[in-house]
């Protein structure tokens, strides 16, 4: 298990996280879900012992991250945002070194990275600097989990990648989730939280609301309608100028919009957009999505 | 997009090989003035290399390629004037306040000093940061920067701004803001060429391409594309193109 307890950081007056408390059970895929900026990275920091908080006390397997540091370092396999690999050593150079440091082998552990190192051992030989993007990231979740560690730790692992290599990424992490291992995982991609088990919404250093992905969509209580028309700008534009618009944004080919007050509507809305001249103008209720709840809080405060 | 005809680039057959290996293969597209271009691919499909030429910063290995009228073999210096470009890797100077920014980039591109001065507070109220102007850039949040960076690529009135990867780590708002700026921008006449991994923000983009292994395999209407490979969304479109390697 994962706990935290009123974490609080700052750096000099910035805040980086305050009174932060939530705990992850073993065996679960769980997720942080915010911008850059939010304290993603923080969290991860302090969890993985590697910043001291200034308040508050967190544990990882029932270990406290202060006092038993060296122990908690041996349980856990951090994968950080930045790359942080030798780019200078090769692949497989790379996967020795950080076995070793463990005090393992790639043979003992192979058959947990196996999957994921398969497909760039052809590249074995390669200096990690000159890696894809999508393979760089292979390889640093390679090099965490060597160790076989119980938790897995990944701040922004699919940040900057395609949105194929994306998926192929969350396959692999429900494979090690099968295989035991506890996952920690912060995306700003609002999509991968319904690949989570349970979310943490974050912004500006507080936590907002956790859930299971279907529980936060279901707080959201608020119509939602999808709108298009002929002339998404303009309608963009008109929605944004209607007297009843709570919130109007734009969400792949339609607009989401929901009602400062429900009465009349959408019927009013409709006339209006009609008013203003818009063809082919479709308007009808929609399930919202993870990202339509973030955004209802982040403009709620 | 208005219905401009004028070609912003005119890209034939764009090759460009690093030794044995082909990082763009016979590339062929045009972006017309106003249009909101959405350049899609994998990682390592070979969009870099493909905005660096477009950019006049690499000369192609071949091909016939025009940008805002002018050639990237021979005129590379006047490509470079007349066009912006923002990243989310590259923006702005960190220890220069805002205004400061502003004044570097228009001196960069040769701006007078009251075109400057005017085109600094033109964005600053634009934005609602006149009152920030005297911040040193490093304590303004991403999201406000990344909306700088932007106003700072086309304060010259650049023909075309290739906008790589702008709104990624950006919270969701900020995101549906800066994507208001990219209509409004593109509504004025400048050509919007964008990179994205959103696959929500290809919808809003008049043309996608997509590049997968140094090729284009698709360029069309979103709308086109969804119905071509009859799927619903463009993420749909892109996981079936770049899987079918």
């Amino acid at each position: 298990m994962i706990r935290a307890e009123n974490l609080t950081k700052y750096y000099g007056k910035t805040r980086g996280v305050e009174d932060i408390s939530f705990s992850v059970d073993d065996g679960e895929i769980f997720g942080l879900i915010g911008p850059d900026g939010a304290g993603k990275t923080s969290l991860f920091r302090m969890l993985t012992t590697l910043l001291k908080p200034d308040k508050g006390k967190a544990t990882v397997g029932e270990l406290d991250v202060v006092k038993d540091y060296k122990k908690i370092r041996k349980k856990i396999g951090y994968m950080p945002g930045r790359f942080s690999l030798y780019q200078d050593l090769s692949v497989e150079e790379n996967l020795a070194f950080y076995a070793r440091i463990f005090n393992t082998t790639i043979q003992e552990n192979y058959h947990l990275v196996k999957d994921i190192y398969q497909q760039i051992e052809p590249f074995r030989k390669r200096l990690a600097g000159n890696l894809s993007g999508g393979m760089k990231q292979k390889l640093a979740l390679s090099c965490a989990l060597i160790h076989s560690p119980e938790y897995l730790f990944l701040d922004e692992p699919t940040t900057g990648v395609d949105a194929v290599s994306r998926q192929e990424f969350w396959d692999m992490l429900e494979n090690l989730q099968q295989k035991g291992i506890t996952i920690m995982v912060s995306t700003p991609y609002m999509d991968e939280a319904s690949l989570c088990d349970r979310v943490a919404l974050i912004q500006k250093g507080s936590i907002f609301n956790i859930n299971r992905p279907e529980g936060i969509i279901s707080d959201f209580g608020r119509d939602l309608y999808a709108l298009r028309s002929r002339d998404m700008f303009e309608l963009n534009k008109d929605l944004k100028n209607y007297k009843n618009t709570h919130s109007a944004f734009r969400f792949g080919e339609s607009i989401h919009f929901t009602a400062e007050n429900i009465s009349g509507e959408p019927e009013s809305l409709r006339n209006y957009l009609i008013e203003k001249g818009h063809e082919d103008l479709k308007l009808e209720k929609t399930e919202a999505g993870i990202e339509d709840c973030f955004m209802d809080q982040m403009t709620a405060k | 997009m208005r219905n401009y005809t004028e070609n912003i680039i005119e890209a034939e057959n764009l090759v460009k090989k690093f030794g044995d290996f082909t990082a763009n293969d016979r590339l062929n597209f045009q972006v017309k003035k106003g249009e909101i271009f959405g350049f899609l691919g994998a990682n390592g499909a070979g969009k870099t290399t493909a905005i660096k030429i477009l950019c006049g910063l690499w000369l192609p290995t071949s091909g016939n390629i025009k940008v805002a009228g002018f050639d990237v073999y021979k005129q590379r210096e006047k490509i470079k004037r007349n066009i912006g470009y923002m990243s989310q890797k590259f923006s702005l100077y960190e220890d220069l306040t805002v205004k400061e920014n502003f004044r570097f980039y228009g001196g960069i591109y040769r701006m007078r000093s009251g075109d400057i001065r005017e085109k600094t507070g033109f964005f600053l109220k634009k934005l609602d940061l006149e009152k920030s102007g005297d911040t040193v850039l490093s304590s303004i949040p991403l999201g406000w920067k990344q909306k700088l960076a932007f106003s700072i690529a086309i304060m010259h009135d650049p023909k075309i701004v290739f906008l790589d990867e702008p709104t990624g780590g950006v919270d969701p708002v900020t995101r549906r803001q800066f994507w208001d700026m990219i209509y409004e921008t593109a509504h004025n006449g400048i050509t919007v060429f964008v990179t994205t991994h959103y696959m929500d923000e290809a919808e809003y983009c008049d043309r996608v391409s997509i590049m997968v292994d140094g090729k284009i395999e698709a360029l069309d209407t979103p709308g086109n594309l969804k119905e071509k490979f009859r799927v619903e969304s463009m993420n749909e479109v892109f996981i079936k193109l770049a899987r079918k390697k």
